[in-house]
């Protein structure tokens, strides 16, 4: 039997969590230390997973399967394909950055990071899972802790509303995506949570086309589809950092991911039915999206309003259901979710020294904190789809994809790309270079070794799938192939 | 009918038997000990609890063919042996949350009177004879009565007591009235055999439909369904924090128990009519207990509606059952019943241990207690989170589990609408946590000693919760054996 790696990555979070409680609660020292080693670790074997995956045999790797619930069909059973395992490594790359961001965290750090590991462990579990039942489970997980973690360590001037937004929003969206689920394992007949045996359940068209808008949108929510996204900026600007960096960076790909993995796959005749009218949707996401973050004052709703509009590339790289505009899907989740893990981390590391996120306030900071505002430009020439960065690797291929089957909406699309140089321009021009304020001189000073590593490892992995696209782009291809196959090799 | 005494028949009672030994030797030592060394009696009777579930399983567990007892009026199956084992652990886990409070733990006749409940519960849970069913319910109500009125210088307490006797007078008579229908219509109060003549289309189908109502109000009275759940509010407010724990528990799924097997198991033909009015009073169970604990300031009140809103979920599935081609309904019911003891006992047995400490049920009081008490306040997130339905506590688990029942026999349109109530639910179990973990007290730094009692007695349930939460075959397939022997 080989190492099962794929558990060790899912339980290892939760049980450091556990772990965590378990110390008296003034040891925070030996908290942080734990959580970072718990962090790393995980981050290792998400590493470790990324590159031992076999791309030519493809397919679902790693796999471990155990009975749970035989009597209902339920079974643990994980795997990764190509599309699951960019999105494996960006959980534990968030993950440790943003334990190493948090180290600041002085109200009962025990908490917060027990917290966010158990939040660690659902988001992992669902992006492994291969089981219907447990994709719920975990993604039940992933949505609570985040309740907790906005209402008790957030901005104090909106944290309860925005915590309990978001909670019910996705608890919304995730109990409709349930009933739709259960409607499915009653009507495959093949008693089953197996979502490798519902594949082949061919469902009839109609259910299918009654079934899709269901599941797809219970959890697109999550992926902050329009009309569905408004708790998502307010959510991103109440947490604190490295929340929102997890928030904006990996659970919103939870979403788009299994709006695809249970919506897409399971139901493609459905797909094929709703999507012509889901990529308008999805339109006014990327577009109106980026047109409110240019419009924004506070340098946090900014950053979360271009999430709204970049998560709205991927849904629509989803929607056209052709090679190109899923491939480049399924990077601009990797690439997205490290890109803004790099934002919501800059835009904290601000916050914490200015105490003002008021962009007009804000100047000259690159005169003192020279590392953040590189890794600043960097994340805003990913924003920006520049060639040699991640994001145009990402973003050309949805755009091609789009192209092929609506020119028209590729083109009102690309209006979002000037919207979003104008905003990210602006940004770095206001708040990193000219003078520092009088009000601030003084008191700024530079960033500890920790902000600075973490900038590091999210700005090299930014550059590094930008200028070598090959270290992930044909391992999403052959997760792509598969998604394919389903909808008839269209 | 006439079934012959045969000598097995005390071995699958013997769980019965001991639980009135226990209550003798508690009623003694009450007697014999003296004040001050009384405290021992909660453990005692913790401990002889355990013990006679562990006989229960090594003797008492039914198998083969369910079979009818002491001259038809118990049935020795699963069904009833699931219900028994789970009165006996709700009455070990609020002896234990019980001893350490004040003007309650220490006196003997509290004991008595919970083990005489317990007993009650147990035969409620296979009686298979009107007349002994109806002596269960008594049994189980009349010590209910007392305690929830024990705090007799506490007027909420008297106030409590009093009015729950009147309530569970007036449907008890209702009931019994339904009974005596039943018996005129048939000339048999055995339930089987009352069986056996509705299937044979003895029976005019509208005069045993409308005994049956009558029944059926003494039964929802139990369960705390709408329209007879005026009660709970009340009487949780005002009685010890155990009792209501307890009352909302065990109390309420021997109530279940009565309700699975009378209505469905012994009356398939009149189905299709029960499934009617079982979903509407599920509809309207939840929806009205979801909506009234919204703006809830007592958590013992919050709790009292969210017990309600349980009882409807737990409808669902009884409402599933009513449908043909059911398989799930049952062990749905008998799983999410099962859970919700475990799960609504650790939040009682937490506010009890929190109440103790500050005097207040208000939730307004809960301020602070994150970090006055850290461990108390995890009890609280994971009862809590577990009622609303979260993952990896057993709550999460069983509403799969009543939704998955509901949506195989097409009753689509109330998973939904359950699916529904649970998001007002997600909202109002927050409210609190988030009263617990964010605001501040004045009183935060004050120690809050949690007994060994509590810190056994929460463990153990907050454990139970994992369990069932993420080992969940061994429950469910318990659940299912339950489930399969009501036919």
């Amino acid at each position: 039997m080989q190492f099962p790696i794929i558990s060790f990555i899912v339980f290892t979070p939760i049980l450091a969590g556990v772990l965590l409680l378990l110390f008296p609660a003034d040891r925070k020292t030996e908290v942080r230390v734990t959580a970072l080693a718990a962090a790393t670790f995980s981050l290792a074997l998400s590493i470790w997973l990324y590159f031992s995956y076999n791309l030519p045999q493809g397919g679902y790797q790693f796999v471990e399967k155990y009975a749970w619930l035989p009597d209902l069909g339920i079974s643990y059973h994980v795997g990764v394909d190509g599309m699951s395992a960019p999105l494996v490594l960006l959980t534990g790359v968030v993950m440790f950055t943003g334990v190493l961001i948090s180290w600041k965290i002085d109200d009962r750090p025990r908490e917060f990071f027990a917290f966010l590991f158990i939040l660690a462990t659902g988001v992992f579990g669902v992006f492994v899972a291969l089981d219907l039942f447990m994709l719920f489970f975990f993604y039940e997980i992933a949505v609570f802790p985040m309740y907790l973690l906005i209402a008790i360590w957030g901005w104090k001037e909106t944290r309860e509303y925005a915590a309990m937004k978001l909670t019910l929003y996705l608890f919304v969206g995730s109990v409709i995506a349930l009933v739709g689920a259960l409607a499915m394992y009653f009507m495959s007949g093949l008693k089953t949570f197996d979502m490798l045996a519902l594949e082949g359940a061919n469902f009839p068209i109609w259910f299918q086309n009654i079934a899709f808008p269901f599941v797809f949108f219970g959890f697109a929510v999550l992926g902050g589809i329009f009309p569905f996204h408004n708790w998502s900026p307010d959510g991103h600007v109440a947490a604190p950092t490295a929340v929102s960096m997890f928030h904006a960076g990996v659970l919103m790909k939870l979403g788009a991911f299994a709006a695809l993995r249970v919506g897409i796959m399971l139901l493609p005749e459905g797909a094929k039915t709703h999507m012509p009218w889901i990529i308008l949707l999805t339109l006014v996401n990327v577009v109106y999206g980026a047109y409110i973050a240019s419009v924004q004052n506070d340098f946090k709703y900014v950053i979360g309003f271009s999430s709204v509009s970049h998560m709205g590339l991927v849904a629509m790289g989803f929607a056209t259901l052709n090679r190109e505009g899923m491939i480049g899907a399924g990077v601009q989740m990797f690439s997205h979710g490290v890109m803004t893990a790099l934002f919501f981390a800059v835009v904290g590391m601000i916050y914490d020294q200015a105490h003002t996120r008021e962009i007009p306030r804000l100047s000259g900071f690159r005169l003192f904190m020279p590392v953040v505002a590189v890794a600043f430009i960097i994340g805003g020439l990913v924003s920006m789809g520049m060639p040699g960065f991640s994001g145009f690797i990402a973003e050309f291929p949805i755009f091609m994809g789009v192209w092929a089957t609506y020119p028209w909406i590729a083109i009102v699309a690309a209006i979002s790309i000037v919207l979003t140089a104008s905003y990210i321009i602006r940004i770095i021009s206001k708040v990193f270079f000219g003078q520092l304020p009088e009000e601030f001189e003084g008191h700024i000073t530079d960033v500890t070794v920790l902000d600075k590593l973490a900038l590091v490892v999210l700005s090299v992995i930014l550059i590094g799938v930008g200028v070598y696209p090959q270290i992930m782009v044909p391992l999403v291809e052959s997760g792509v192939n598969n998604v394919l196959r389903l909808l008839g090799g269209a | 009918m006439t079934i012959a005494f045969e000598p097995w028949m005390y071995v699958a009672v013997l769980p019965e038997i001991l639980l009135v030994v226990l209550t003798l030797v508690v009623l003694g030592l009450d007697l014999a000990l003296p004040e001050e060394r009384r405290g021992g009696l909660g453990w005692l009777t913790a401990g002889g609890l355990t013990a006679i579930i562990l006989v229960g399983f090594a003797v008492a567990m039914p198998a083969g063919e369910p079979r009818l007892m002491w001259g038809g009026m118990l049935r020795h199956d699963w069904l009833g042996f699931a219900f028994k084992l789970t009165a006996l652990f709700a009455a070990a886990a609020t002896s234990l949350l019980s001893m350490d409070l004040a003007q309650v733990g220490k006196r003997g006749e509290y004991y008595l009177l919970l083990l005489a409940s317990t007993l009650g519960m147990m035969l409620m849970g296979s009686a298979a004879d009107l007349v002994m069913l109806y002596l269960a319910i008594e049994t189980t109500s009349i010590p209910l009565y007392v305690l929830a009125g024990f705090l007799t210088r506490d007027d909420k307490s008297t106030e409590a007591g009093f009015k729950y006797l009147l309530f569970g007078a007036m449907t008890s008579a209702v009931m019994l009235y339904g009974f005596s229908l039943l018996y005129g219509f048939t000339g048999s109060t055995n339930l089987y055999e009352l069986a056996s003549l509705a299937q044979a289309g003895q029976l005019s189908l509208a005069s045993v439909f409308g005994s049956l109502l009558l029944v059926l109000v003494g039964f929802a009275f139990k369960i705390s369904a709408v329209p007879l759940q005026f009660w709970a509010p009340d009487v949780y407010e005002g009685a010890p924090t155990p009792v209501a724990g307890f009352l909302s528990t065990a109390s309420k799924a021997a109530g279940f128990a009565v309700l699975v097997r009378v209505l469905m198991a012994v009356f398939p033909g009149i189905q299709p009519y029960w499934g009617a009015v079982i979903s509407a009073l599920a509809v309207a169970t939840m929806t009205l207990g979801n909506f009234f604990a919204l703006s809830q300031k007592n958590i013992k009140r919050l709790l009292a509606y969210s017990s309600i809103a349980h009882a409807g979920y737990a409808l669902i599935g009884v409402a599933a059952i009513s449908m043909p081609g059911s398989t799930l309904g049952a062990t749905s019911v008998v799983f999410y019943l099962i859970t919700y003891v475990v799960t609504n006992l650790a939040a009682f047995g937490a506010v009890a241990a929190v109440g103790r400490v500050t005097g207040s049920d208000e939730i307004a009081s809960y301020a602070g207690l994150s970090r006055r008490s850290p461990w108390l306040a995890l009890v609280l997130l994971v009862a809590l989170l577990s009622l609303s339905g979260m993952p990896p506590f057993g709550g999460f688990v069983v509403k799969f589990a009543v939704f998955a029942a509901a949506v195989e026999v097409n009753l689509i349109w109330l998973a939904v609408i359950g699916v529904l109530n649970s998001i007002i639910g997600l909202y109002y179990y927050l409210t609190v946590l988030k009263v617990v973990y964010l605001y501040r007290s004045e009183e935060e730094d004050k120690p809050m000693p949690v007994p060994g009692g509590y810190a056994l007695g929460l463990l153990v349930l907050c454990v139970g919760i994992l369990l069932i939460g993420t080992l969940f075959a061994p429950w469910f397939s318990f659940s299912s054996g339950a489930a399969a022997a009501l036919f």
